[in-house]
């Protein structure tokens, strides 16, 4: 079950960025990246985090990806057009990004049984809820963290509605 | 039963498309969209060693994640808004100010 759900929404999920990385029009890109957003949220949920399975489609795949339609469309936003720039990206850019990757990969492969496996559902069998566990964190020990996140999104208010102005 | 690694692989093919994307688009929202895809992708990382260690804190850490890329993209959007209005193209290539 976990195995069929991992490799459909995992491929569904690269299939998705590699769409988001060829098309040529920020909305085709846009949509994309909710398919890849529904495609983690899923994941997430079966490895045990609910929470952040509706948080993520709420919060990224429902405002933050909504902000960025409405942008495109508020902007029409055309095709891109074919690049003269600086090639230090191609020359650079791609052996840096593939070499991260071998890297990566190459360390989580070798360690595969050390990391274990992964289960279906939740974190332990027979343990209080998730949400309640992240709740109880979230209220004591990181209180203050959390508050201070609310004045940030305030700040960020703000500061987006000083910055979209008319007059700058 | 999937090993904990092929989620870290997913993770982290997910942040290589996301570097790629970075690199080659050319317009400005484009680019932002390759980082939330970035941020997603360390994201499932933390959720998956969460799991691995049966603790919450990997989940606190993307909450707050979460939090930090919505409070971003609304200062972003607004900036890019700004940047439209000035000099009118979405291209990165032209949008050197700062270059002298």
């Amino acid at each position: 079950m976990q195995i069929v759900l991992f490799t459909i929404f995992g491929l569904l999920a690269v299939a998705a960025a590699l769409n988001m990385l060829l098309q040529r029009h920020p909305i085709n890109s846009a949509l994309s990246l909710v398919v890849v957003m529904m495609s983690l949220a899923v994941l997430y949920w079966s490895l045990g985090a609910e929470f952040l399975a509706a948080a993520q489609v709420i919060v990224y795949a429902g405002a933050i990806m909504v902000l960025f339609i409405f942008v495109v469309m508020l902007l029409n936003a055309g095709e891109e057009t074919r690049t003269h720039g600086s090639k230090i990206a191609s020359i650079a850019g791609f052996p840096g990004g593939a070499a991260i990757f071998c890297l990566l990969s190459f360390v989580f492969l070798k360690y595969r049984s050390v990391l274990g496996t992964a289960q279906l559902g939740g974190l332990q069998a027979g343990a209080e809820s998730n949400l309640l566990r992240i709740a109880h964190s979230l209220f004591t020990t990181l209180l203050l963290p959390f508050e201070v996140t609310s004045i940030l999104i305030l700040v960020a208010i703000l500061g987006a509605v000083v910055l979209a102005r008319k007059e700058l | 039963m999937v090993p904990t690694a092929y989620y870290l692989v997913l993770g982290a093919v997910l942040f290589c498309i996301g570097i790629a994307s970075f690199l080659i688009r050319r317009s400005v929202i484009t680019i932002f969209m390759s980082i939330e895809l970035m941020l997603n992708a360390v994201n499932l990382t933390f959720v998956a060693f969460a799991h691995m260690w049966g603790q919450v804190s990997g989940q606190i850490f993307v909450f707050f994640v979460m939090v930090v890329a919505a409070a971003e993209a609304a200062v972003g959007l607004a900036i890019i808004i700004a940047l439209f209005r000035v000099r009118q193209t979405l291209n990165v290539d032209q949008v050197n100010l700062l270059k002298n």
